[in-house]
């Protein structure tokens, strides 16, 4: 079998008597598109946030490419190759929308090179014609773009996508669900999504987190009708 | 308009620094100069605290830490050496190196906002009150009474390089003041254009999203950390070239006054706060001579300037650059007599890239 291009083992974070990430085992191959699914409050930003580094997992490992980068820093994780559209979007808000996204390919790329990535990854998720705005003055949405527009930049091998679709229009909904197919096809991706409708348009695999742990992996269409997952997520979402 | 704008800024800046420089001379007499050659050494102070506060958001309430230290290098090592050259290069270098000293305890143990204020104020007051009990001879450094209260009255004067005992005249020394200020205003700007500015101002934005991008903010912080002291004691050396070094140099007034001078003139800008810094110094002046008028002793500078702040923090919190820019916007948009439209007036942010 082949290097799996993240896995963790065990991975565990606490946090006083709670335990967000409960000995997660978790294998994801080079360009696969996982969706991650699950209640609020299931551990799954805070999986990310250990994978990322801003966490340092009380314990468990987590390999990148078969090197153990459990505990290692943010900026070092993300040296690796591994991007992040954090859950609340994480820009720069007093900077235009061009300088948020060259400010993230400018750490790979040098000079020109860099501002004709920026300018890529803008078109690719269309915010090219607001390029001169201040990010702070957007709205949620359109914020969720320029992020979006910061991960994809460096071109990332891993990408880490944590509720990309909130604040989204529909079109922009549909840009997104493209856009994730179109780097699917040379990047792995691990997408958190609420939103169903999303995750049928998206998903091939899907793991559902409850109470910190994996309680089922599967097709997507599997998934659905699981029992289970209908008991702990989508009931109550039915309901 | 958005690329034309700041080039006149930088042309009108030039433009009445080089004025201040060949014109005043001509004109003042030694009082004067000997007064601006003081507001121009404190201008180079506010510009180091407007580059690491005002841009890489570090709130270091203990400028006066730096200014002092580069005074009092200059001091010691020009009074051991003879030649004033090696000490005002000293004068820059040690605190310098002592800035990345704290500055690595602190970046490197994740201090920041309020507390890295608090470390950096206190460890200014702790060397306020070091050299303030350093009277007698065991405080002397080589040839240099370090003199405690009372300072070193007989701090050396700069010489031409090379030449000891030629002296620079006050003019010569106000030259060199604001010369150096142009340079530094100027290397600042140029400073926050390059890649690493951009990174630094990314910093005070959202140090998280720096981090996920990949860069160690720690090293870019630690480093801007650094020129700010340096320019503090590039400051500090001019300072006691055109009165004499004392402990009031470490003292909490002047990390106050730093701080005020900023945030009168606008944060995140690098003109407002000289601009703050001279209207504010002139007006203590001022102040000073006008308690001496009959009649008026009963001002005391300290009260004017505190309600002076108290107001700005009050009225006007983003500064006298900002109030002026808005105010610009505003009557721009009366002239041209459009109902004021939705879209944000980019003006109106804080100068974030130069």
């Amino acid at each position: 079998m082949t290097t799996p291009i993240l896995e963790t083992r065990g991975l565990t974070m606490r946090f006083g008597g709670v335990l967000a990430v409960n000995g997660v085992d978790f294998r994801l191959q080079e360009a696969e598109l996982r969706c991650l699914i699950g209640p609020n409050g299931a551990g799954k930003s805070t999986f990310f946030k250990c994978l990322t580094g801003q966490l340092k997992p009380t314990s468990g490992e987590v390999l990148f490419r078969d090197q153990n980068i459990a505990g290692a820093l943010s900026y070092a994780i993300a040296r690796h190759g591994m991007g992040i559209k954090t859950q609340v979007p994480s820009v720069f808000d007093g900077l235009s929308v061009r300088e948020n996204v060259w400010l993230a390919a400018a750490r790979v790329h040098p000079g020109r090179m860099a501002e004709r990535k920026a300018e890529e990854a803008m078109q690719r998720v269309g915010i090219g014609h607001i390029g001169h705005r201040i990010v702070g003055q957007l709205a949620h949405g359109q914020r969720q773009l320029v992020e979006l527009a910061m991960v994809v930049a460096p071109e990332p091998d891993l990408i880490l996508l944590d509720e990309p679709a909130a604040g989204m229009t529909d079109d922009e909904v549909d840009r997104l669900v493209e856009l994730i197919k179109e780097l699917n096809k040379s990047h792995a991706l691990v997408v958190v999504e609420h939103d169903m409708q999303f995750i049928r348009r998206v998903a091939k695999t899907v793991t559902v987190f409850h109470q910190g742990a994996i309680l089922v992996e599967g097709d997507v269409a599997d998934i659905l009708r699981d029992a289970r997952v209908r008991d702990v997520y989508l009931g109550k979402q039915a309901a | 308009m958005s690329r034309v704008l700041p080039m006149a800024g930088n042309l009108a800046v030039l433009l009445v620094g080089l004025g201040v420089l060949f014109g005043l001379p001509a004109y003042a007499e030694t009082y004067l100069i000997i007064n601006a050659t003081i507001f121009a050494s404190f201008a180079i102070l506010a510009v180091s605290l407007a580059l690491i506060w005002g841009y890489a958001g570090i709130l270091c309430f203990g400028q006066a830490a730096f200014f002092g230290l580069g005074g009092y290098t200059y001091a010691v090592a020009a009074i051991n050496f003879g030649d004033t050259t090696g000490a005002a290069v000293l004068a820059v270098a040690l605190p310098a190196m002592f800035a990345a000293l704290l500055g690595y305890f602190m970046f490197w143990g994740r201090i920041s906002d309020v507390y890295l204020g608090v470390i950096t104020l206190t460890v200014s007051l702790i060397l306020y009150r070091f050299v303030n009990q350093t009277a007698g001879e065991e405080w002397n450094i080589g040839q240099a009474p370090l003199g405690g209260f009372n300072g070193i009255p007989s701090t050396p004067i700069l010489n031409w390089p090379g030449q000891p005992g030629e002296q620079l005249a006050p003019e010569n020394i106000f030259s060199l003041a604001v010369g150096l200020l142009i340079l530094v205003y100027f290397g600042c700007k140029a400073l926050l254009a390059t890649k690493f500015g951009r990174i630094v101002v990314a910093i005070r934005e959202n140090e998280t999203r720096v981090e996920l991008l990949g860069y160690d903010a720690r090293v870019y912080k630690l480093t801007i950390f650094v020129i700010g002291g340096a320019l503090a004691g590039l400051s500090g050396l001019m300072f006691a070239n055109s009165v004499f070094v004392s402990p009031t140099m470490f003292s909490l007034p002047v990390s106050g006054q730093i701080i005020i001078w900023v945030i009168i003139g606008g944060l995140g800008t690098l003109i407002g706060p000289v601009i703050g810094c001279i209207m504010m110094q002139v007006l203590t002046n001022w102040l000073g001579t006008l308690n001496q008028v009959p009649g008026f002793g009963w001002v005391d500078p300290n009260l004017v300037l505190g309600v002076i702040l108290v107001v700005f923090v009050l009225l006007v919190p983003r500064g006298l650059t900002a109030l002026v820019s808005d105010t610009y916007g505003w009557l721009a948009q009366r002239l041209r007599s459009r109902p004021p439209t939705a879209e944000p007036d980019a003006a109106a942010q804080p100068e974030t890239a130069p």
